[in-house]
């Protein structure tokens, strides 16, 4: 009998299609009520401990990437800030990793359980760097490999940066299928992963944040071993949640003392991500509010029953950057620190440059990624698509950035200063959308403790949202 | 006429405008959702024909011819002359104003 293939058939199946593409039976996590249990599931769904994954990705040309002080960098800080203050700046190299980007963690746990599943092939539905860290791992296991990308508007003009990525991904051997604007690229997605029976490589399972946690433990042990401090701030680029959650569980893992987590995203306010019009009026494809702000909130939008990537779970503060000042201290690391790298990376440089100013002179902030850069994927390139687009830009106050419209670079790096969101809001409309998706629940003890750990708050605290909730 | 075996793009349409998610923004459902994809022409064909490819996993798709050996055409951009000004301003922001100089 031949198969309905309709979108409404094909997003019916979706439940057993992922079921057998990743092969984690999510049910047998769930409480009573609206909760599950996530620490069972990170245990048990991914059967692999942290020096197991060190040892999968040693022998896969991922990890152990250098931790390096940005000297120049904090001397600027340090022109900047009263005295007495001023941290260190680190970052962490990730764009060195096979495939160019920290997702070499992610993909490599993913591509070893595929391949020790006895997968054929592996899948994932990115537009980002993820694509070429799938394609990198899959070529290393001699699995097939398909990238789905969400790549063109409707005039058929493709983002620079995602071009790139499609590139990259055939580099490496993979196929990559190309799709315009739209949230249907999962209906795609799940009817390719139903012909072909590969392994969904899915960004939020187990497999793909228990791969990052190595990076959080690496850079602990690094910073302690190599410079004699545990690190006080880490500073993470979030959009679907996975770099933050990932790199908190491993800094956990290496250390007892308290290390200050923070969010960071470049402020994409007012730009819908489904829109066609909309889609080639931004400069960043990812580390953006437009996914940052609803992965936090409402986890499990993700393309897996119960998202691994639950960055409230770790954060202890949300910033958000303007495109502007991500351009401007991408230039800076080429110019003062002769590292270059592509801008999305560097969103939580952009951050760490103004946090340091807080911090004492003696305290270390670490930056925790990089990302590769190329044609397409570099600033040169991102700021000149967008003047071709409309977009204005020039320098000025940071503040009046309008995304969509203009683009701002600081005219002085006095101007680079994060903005923080409200992280109380935040995580009440976390918890607000837990209820509304499950409106008839009795909420029971068991529910509100897994409400407290959602959001890493005490029961007084959720107790009165449920209450100014009416529950 | 393109012979079969050429590397081929092609394009087809997935879902038309009426049949696009109820949750897209209105602009993005007056248009439809495209697909692109390369692969070995199966039977010899001429751009703008309905042809069928061979894709790097082996599996067959059908759709309309677009580009024979397709290449990349994405760059670094034209000049910008703000991304030189930031370089500029932040060396003399850390050195001071003679750091320019000729040495």
């Amino acid at each position: 009998m031949k198969q309905d293939k309709s979108y409404s058939a094909v997003m019916s199946r979706r439940n057993e299609i992922m079921k057998k593409s990743v092969g984690i039976d999510y049910e047998s996590f769930e409480q009573e009520g609206i909760g599950f249990s996530y620490e069972k599931m990170m245990r048990e769904a991914s059967p692999y401990s942290l020096s197991e994954i060190q040892k999968i990705q040693l022998y896969n040309g991922v990890g152990h990437t250098p931790l390096k002080e940005l000297k120049n960098i904090t001397k600027m800080v340090r022109k900047l800030a009263p005295k007495g203050k001023g941290a260190r700046i680190f970052i962490k190299d990730e764009a060195l990793n096979d495939s160019g980007s920290f997702k070499a963690r992610r993909a490599a746990v993913s591509c070893y359980h595929a391949k020790k599943k006895g997968y054929k092939g592996v899948m994932a539905a990115t537009s980002g760097n993820y694509g070429a860290a799938v394609a990198s791992q899959a070529a290393k296991y001699g699995l097939k490999c398909i990238i789905v990308q969400e790549c063109f508007d409707s005039r058929g003009v493709g983002q620079p940066e995602i071009v790139e990525k499609a590139r990259k991904c055939e580099a490496l051997g993979a196929e990559v299928i190309q799709l315009s604007v739209g949230p249907e690229l999962f209906y795609t997605f799940l009817k390719l992963l139903e012909e072909t029976g590969y392994f969904n490589a899915s960004l939020y399972t187990p497999f793909g944040i228990s791969g990052i946690e190595t990076l959080g433990y690496e850079l602990v042990k690094q910073c302690e071993n190599e410079v004699g401090r545990t690190p006080d701030v880490v500073v993470c680029t979030n959009a679907g949640g996975g770099n933050l959650t990932g790199t908190a569980r491993g800094i956990k893992k290496a250390t007892d003392k308290k290390v200050q987590i923070i969010g960071a995203s470049v402020n994409l306010k007012g730009l819908h991500m489904a829109s066609d019009y909309q889609f080639n009026r931004k400069s960043f494809t990812t580390g953006h509010t437009g996914f940052g702000i609803p992965f936090a909130t409402y986890p499990d939008r993700s393309d897996v029953p119960r998202s691994a990537a639950r960055p409230l779970r770790y954060m202890d503060r949300y910033v958000t950057v303007n495109q502007g000042e991500v351009f401007f201290m991408t230039e800076t690391l080429a110019i003062l620190e002769g590292i270059e790298r592509g801008p999305a990376g560097n969103t939580s440089l952009a951050a760490a440059f103004s946090i340091a100013q807080e911090l004492d002179d003696d305290q270390i902030i670490i930056v925790q990624e990089t990302e590769y850069t190329g044609a397409g994927k570099h600033h040169g390139a991102q700021l000149s698509f967008a003047r071709e687009n409309g977009i204005n830009i020039q320098f000025g106050n940071p503040r009046d950035e309008i995304p969509g419209e203009n683009i701002i670079i600081p005219k002085n790096p006095s101007l680079i200063k994060v903005n923080d969101l409200d992280l109380t809001r935040v995580k009440k409309s976390c918890i607000k959308n837990h209820i509304n998706n499950n409106p008839e629940v009795e909420l029971t003890e068991q529910d509100i403790l897994f409400l407290m750990e959602e959001i890493n708050e005490n029961k007084t605290f959720v107790l009165e949202i449920l209450k100014e909730l009416g529950r | 006429m393109i012979e079969k075996g050429a590397w081929v793009q092609i394009h087809k349409i997935v879902l038309h405008p009426h049949e696009r998610a109820p949750q897209v923004p209105d602009d993005t459902k007056k248009v439809p959702l495209e697909m692109w994809v390369k692969g070995f022409l199966l039977d010899s064909g001429k751009i703008g024909d309905t042809v069928r490819i061979k894709t790097l996993t082996n599996r067959i798709e059908e759709g309309e011819l677009v580009e024979v050996n397709p290449s990349y055409q994405h760059h670094f951009g034209h000049f910008v002359r703000e991304i030189l000004d930031i370089g500029q301003m932040v060396k003399t922001f850390l050195d001071g104003d003679d750091q320019n100089e000729a040495r």
